[in-house]
């Protein structure tokens, strides 16, 4: 019994930092620059397919396709930033959904004609499939390596942002950008730089993901509503929010599903209805 | 000589006569509704590409008629698109037969129209027992979930030897009817259900189940989920709580091993059990020229939605050489009722009386055959009617 609840834990964390890894991309681009990104999905989708056609078609082995896949999902996600999004920040918040829905339908027809419809072959390399034991609870290798990927990148955000001169910088720009214009900032430099690191960890997390959910088409569609949840139930602008909420929704979900699956994916909508409306901002929004 | 010339005057008439009615006649109008977009896109190209190559192999003209597709998006589960378009179909472009339907709530939704304009409609895929009762005009040519999992669920009980088997299937129409139709032939055969689940149908991890699954030590398990992303998806959780199908009995239908799924899992899928009315991998003559063709035009092999295409064509093509050419529902659907032929999948026909399909239904499990991954028939239960509707009676 107690063993079967901290598996439930464990997988729970693992699904969780899943979640967190789709969305923590989304924390940067919606929840810093305030620009409604619904196309952040699709950036992951793109993570997704650069890891499977260099695995396919290059050879090359899993770990090495997850930096391809954050820098090219970055160089992408510069390059629209540069000629389609930016024109966009100071639009009303329908243009941007309605911009950026625009640009998911354009990536689901553009990966289904690029790579076909069908979904992609994912092989892990063996040490990371299957599992071992540990007193009693089933820990499976890629799940481990997930929360290893996750914490890791959490401690590189919140610290990067914290305590380097370009964090700052990017802070600076977010919170007041005429003053950061005023004091000699390039602000649109660095908005160009915060819209690429934010694709870029959505291609990264895409590429994680797969492994787990699989890869086709739909992938821009299929996922954009979880990362959603977790972005807004954690609140804009905190990357420690979506971990949180991430971990909570993981959990949750994973509970509710062992314990009472008659209710099956209803719970993760019933806490997010509940926690926004005892924190309308998510757990730790501040706007 | 002068009877000569009359005679050749003559027979040059009749020729001209022949061409003539020939260019008068109409072609026959196909309208074929597929989701070409959306979740089940795959479908729909799996679907027409081997109805492109039936049209390309036999020609586009059956019954003296050439033969028009006119082809339709219905994107994924939606009946009120896919009504829509039936009635654009016939009332705007004027088509003789309606086909391809993928999904069963889209065929069920056209329906009506089928039985109020009297068209001839060929369902290609849906595998819902009821549809074809639905309108007197309708033929199937695929197969009904609980054909196959009726057959699996007898088998497991006896040949299987299983005693206590795990259901888990996707929480819709398809995966109710799978769980429904194994659990009954199962528990007919004295087989025991140690417990199930439903789960949601969008489910990104299935880890939650399988330990449910693991925790109530059954020592089979039956899986359904719908085809794409999932099946590989609930492979992985299978084998992340160390459940092997080489020692447990994995089961499910068709969809649990895929090409794709089994290209995704690698060697972890090794043992998996599917029932399935066809595989690529089937060894008769008419299958591995089917197989040959298809890949060399669309580098895949064909899948069980391809070949609803290909025996789908072929019935629209043999009615109308039957009728000559007549596209009236009642002649349709009267020269399809026991209508018999081989397709790569084997020998079928259309039962006359209820107008689905019979056909055999071969167990497979999943082996290593030349280094590759495949499902090789082990078992075949022969002319297989869907027995639902043989209840119904």
């Amino acid at each position: 019994m107690l063993g079967s609840m901290a598996g439930i834990l464990f997988d729970g964390f693992a699904y969780g930092m899943l979640l967190f890894l789709l969305s923590v991309g989304l924390s940067v681009t919606l929840g810093m620059m305030n620009f409604i990104n619904l196309s952040h999905a699709s950036f992951g989708m793109l993570g997704g397919y650069v890891t499977v056609t260099l695995m396919q078609q290059l050879g090359w082995p899993f770990l090495a396709t997850l930096p391809a896949a954050f820098v090219i999902s970055a160089l992408v996600g510069m390059v629209m930033e540069r000629f389609m999004f930016r024109r966009m920040y100071r639009a009303t918040d329908l243009d941007q959904t309605l911009l950026t829905i625009g640009v998911v339908f354009m990536s689901i027809a553009g990966a289904a004609y690029i790579w076909g419809t069908v979904q992609q072959p994912v092989v892990m390399p063996d040490y990371l499939s299957g599992s071992f034991l540990v007193g009693g609870v089933n820990i499976a290798r890629y799940r481990l390596f997930l929360i290893v990927v996750a914490l890791v990148i959490t401690l590189l955000m919140i610290g990067g942002l914290e305590w380097t001169r370009f964090g700052a910088q990017i802070r600076a720009a977010v919170d007041n950008q005429r003053m950061a214009r005023g004091l000699g900032l390039d602000v649109d430099r660095t908005f160009s730089l915060t819209f690429s690191l934010g694709s870029g960890l959505a291609g990264l997390g895409g590429a994680l993901a797969i492994a787990m959910v699989g890869l086709d088409p739909g992938f821009a569609f299929a996922y954009l509503i979880y990362v959603l949840i977790v972005v807004s139930v954690g609140g804009l602008a905190s990357i420690w929010g979506s971990f949180v909420a991430a971990s909570l929704l993981g959990i949750c979900d994973m509970a509710g599903k062992y314990y009472v699956p008659q209710l099956g994916s209803f719970l993760i909508y019933l806490m997010m209805v509940g926690i926004l409306m005892w924190r309308p901002v998510g757990l730790f929004g501040k706007r | 000589m002068k009877q000569l010339s009359i005679g050749i005057v003559g027979a040059a008439a009749s020729v001209l006569a022949a061409t003539v009615s020939f260019a008068q006649q109409p072609p026959v109008k196909i309208g074929l509704i597929l989701p070409y977009s959306g979740q089940f896109a795959d479908t729909a190209t799996q679907m027409d590409n081997a109805i492109k190559l039936y049209v390309k192999q036999h020609g586009d003209s059956a019954g003296g008629r050439k033969i028009e597709i006119i082809r339709k998006d219905s994107g994924g589960i939606a009946p009120d698109v896919a009504k829509r378009l039936a009635q654009e179909l016939v009332v705007r472009d004027k088509v003789d037969v309606l086909t391809g339907l993928v999904l069963t709530p889209n065929a069920l939704a056209i329906a009506d129209v089928s039985a109020e304009a009297k068209k001839f409609t060929v369902i290609m895929n849906a595998a819902t027992s009821i549809i074809t009762t639905k309108s007197p005009y309708m033929a199937r040519v695929s197969v009904t979930t609980p054909m196959l999992n009726e057959s699996l669920g007898s088998w497991a009980a006896k040949a299987g030897g299983t005693k206590r088997v795990f259901s888990m299937v996707s929480d819709f129409g398809p995966g109710i009817d799978a769980e429904e139709g194994f659990m009954r032939a199962y528990k007919e055969a004295g087989g025991q259900i140690v417990g199930s689940v439903r789960f949601p149908v969008a489910n990104p991890d299935f880890a939650a189940f399988v330990q449910r699954a693991k925790d109530s030590n059954p020592d089979g398990i039956f899986a359904w989920v719908p085809g794409g992303v999932q099946p590989a998806a609930i492979g992985k959780a299978l084998n992340e709580r160390g459940i092997d199908p080489k020692k447990m009995k994995v089961m499910g239908q068709d969809a649990l091993a895929s090409d794709e799924a089994l290209a995704s899992q690698g060697d972890l899928a090794l043992g998996i059990i599917t029932v399935a009315n066809y595989d690529h991998n089937l060894a008769n003559k008419l299958n591995r020229a089917f197989v040959a063709a298809y890949s060399a035009d669309y580098k895949r092999n064909p899948d069980f939605f391809s070949i609803g295409g290909w025996d789908g064509m072929h019935l629209i093509y043999e009615v109308l050489k039957k009728t000559g050419g007549k596209t009236d529902g009642e002649a349709m659907i009267g020269a399809a009722k026991g209508m018999k032929w081989d397709s790569p999948r084997g020998p079928m026909s259309i039962d006359p009386e209820t107008r689905d399909v019979i056909e055999d239904v071969y167990i497979r499990r999943v082996e290593k055959v030349a280094g590759k991954l495949v499902n090789v028939e082990f078992d075949t239960i022969r002319s297989v009617k869907d027995p639902v509707k043989a209840r119904m009676k």
